[in-house]
């Protein structure tokens, strides 16, 4: 469980960053911090795995205040994927990559081997195993970030921008694997621009602008509110957009699912199945 | 003659088993808004690099074909004469950004190339200005966001006021409503200037609706070319696994459905929503 309470972080620049966050992420659940370019995200996500120590006020990881042990311990169990890959990667080849860090957490060369298999197969990266981490496209070294995070299963994911530079494939399978990880009670907790990728996964989201919290709740109430969403700089996701045009109609305003979309839609237009 | 012309172009980086592109033949004429899109992989990047000569010049390895850029050969063309008609902004910005503030970053362009100091302050102003950085303009480019490294990157290559412009997944890092913008901007240059635009893109619910021509790559090769309507309704499309916008995805899915809609393939919500009103109103 992550707390965080009342949480100000301001830069050496004298920036400040956080305004006073308060936010409870309990295991296995499924948060979206999303908001405009500089509204905090990024910061408030560092302070999770102790990268970054509150100004003032408090964040406990599994009830341990961070600023009373260190990354590296909190590493264990806070996966953190940056935004840029290239601020994390350096290995020689993609395998070293990911086995980096199970090297350091000391697990057993049989066991690490299997983990840097299972890793490299669920991001598609096997046929670059023996390649340079920086022969690769962009959207692949975001996925060699990724996967070397993945490898050491840790409880807690966050990861920051995940979708930028992935296709529509990748998108999915993303998808497919937190879903997976939250049925194994893993927390993930991504920032994210990408409405579409948040309206089909349908977590819980928090909306962050200057500093703070502006909404927190179900994606399928925040993601229609419109007034709300561009305040946060975020436009409205594609099935909502049309569903809130739809005014004059009997038809929810509330739908982001396209699935959801086409039966009602389907519905309301009395079509006859084929 | 078209602006940019690739005949047969194939080109294999040092140390790679296979070509990253493979007789890549497409032509563009100016004026044009094209979007490039394809799987994470396929080669989008590597053609970027080939219309400024970044390919060969910087990157070595195997290059074949002819590549025709604004009259010019980048293959025998310095990259600093290339850089005259192809302002580049690469997929991160911050392998182009180097100056000790974003202002000599946006200006360090045209002061290699001689421009008097006057030109000099116009453009460079013109082009922050445009791009939403301004106030920035005294920060250090590596102290501001990756959204914000974004614009600088945009501006410095706009404030040249090239020709062509290439543009690499320029707003990955940018919240939903600044990339809007920022793609507004370059459609009205290109309306308005007559800019000719190469846009690489995944995200085609923010891009699809402003491109005259699309391009869909896969594996190294173009697999689909056409306006992005037709492009998108074509069942390879979806089969190559582009992220169709959820606009026209509805639109298809209904119409399997049996829904008929009156007006062609949505590239937008506004566009499905204006042929669902007319549909509901005739129920």
């Amino acid at each position: 469980m992550i707390e965080a309470e009342n949480v100000h972080f301001s830069y050496p620049n004298g920036i400040e960053a956080v305004k006073g966050v308060s936010l409870t992420v309990q295991d296995g659940e499924f948060v979206a911090i999303m908001g405009q370019n500089g509204a905090g995200k990024t910061t408030l996500v560092k302070h999770f795995n102790g990268l970054l120590k509150p100004t003032s006020g408090v964040v406990r990881v599994d009830g341990v205040e961070t600023t009373k042990t260190t990354v590296a311990s909190l590493a264990r169990n806070v996966g953190f994927v940056f935004q840029n890959p290239d601020h994390q990667l350096f290995s020689e080849t993609v395998e070293e990559e990911i086995a980096f860090a199970l090297k350091n957490f000391g697990f057993e060369r049989d066991v690490m081997q299997k983990r840097v298999d299972w890793a490299l197969k669920l991001l598609g990266l096997e046929k670059y195993r023996k390649t340079s981490p920086f022969l690769l496209s962009g959207g692949e070294r975001k996925r060699v970030a990724l996967a070397s995070v993945l490898a050491w299963d840790p409880k807690i994911l966050i990861l920051d921008e995940p979708t930028i530079g992935q296709d529509h494939e990748q998108k999915e399978k993303l998808r497919q694997f937190i879903i997976q990880m939250q049925t194994q009670k893993r927390t993930i907790i991504i920032v994210t621009h990408d409405v579409e990728f948040v309206a089909e996964c349908n977590p819980r989201v928090v909306l962050m602008k200057e500093g703070k919290i502006i909404a927190d709740g179900e994606g399928k109430n925040i993601l229609t509110s419109a007034e709300t969403l561009t305040d946060a700089s975020i436009v409205l996701p594609q099935v909502a957009q049309v569903f809130q045009q739809l005014s004059n109609s009997t038809l929810p305003k509330n739908i982001i699912d396209i699935y959801e979309a086409k039966v009602l839609l389907c519905k309301a237009l009395e079509c006859k199945r084929r | 003659m078209p602006l940019v012309e690739t005949k047969n172009l194939t080109y294999t980086y040092v140390g790679a088993v296979s070509p990253s592109i493979k007789n890549i033949n497409i032509e563009v004429e100016k004026g044009e808004f094209v979007l490039v899109t394809g799987p994470s992989g396929c080669g989008k990047t590597t053609l970027c690099r080939c219309f400024n000569g970044l390919i060969p010049h910087f990157y070595q390895g195997t290059l074949n074909g002819e590549i025709t850029v604004a009259g010019l050969k980048p293959t025998e063309q310095p990259t600093y004469d290339m850089a005259k008609h192809v302002g580049l902004v690469f997929q991160n910005p911050e392998n182009q950004l180097f100056a000790l503030s974003i202002e000599k970053d946006v200006a360090f362009g045209l002061e290699n190339l001689g421009y008097p100091r006057a030109e000099i302050r116009r453009r460079i102003d013109w082009a922050m200005k445009l791009t939403g950085i301004y106030e920035l303009r005294e920060k250090s480019p590596h102290e501001v966001s990756g959204g914000q490294q974004q614009r600088v990157a945009i501006a410095s290559v706009l404030a040249m006021q090239p020709e062509i412009l290439v543009l690499d997944e320029p707003t990955s890092f940018l919240d939903p409503l600044s990339a809007e913008r920022i793609f507004e901007v370059i459609r009205s240059l290109n309306k308005t200037l007559g800019l000719t635009v190469i846009l690489v893109e995944h995200r085609l619910d923010l891009t699809a609706k402003y491109a005259d021509r699309m391009i869909l790559m896969d594996e190294g090769e173009v697999k689909l070319q056409g306006s992005p309507r037709e492009v998108l309704s074509r069942e390879e499309a979806r089969l190559i696994g582009v992220g169709i916008p959820k606009a026209t995805l509805l639109y298809q899915m209904l119409s399997k459905e049996g829904v008929k809609l009156d007006g062609p393939i949505p590239l937008s919500s506004d566009e499905l929503a204006t042929q669902l009103k007319e549909a509901l109103e005739r129920v």
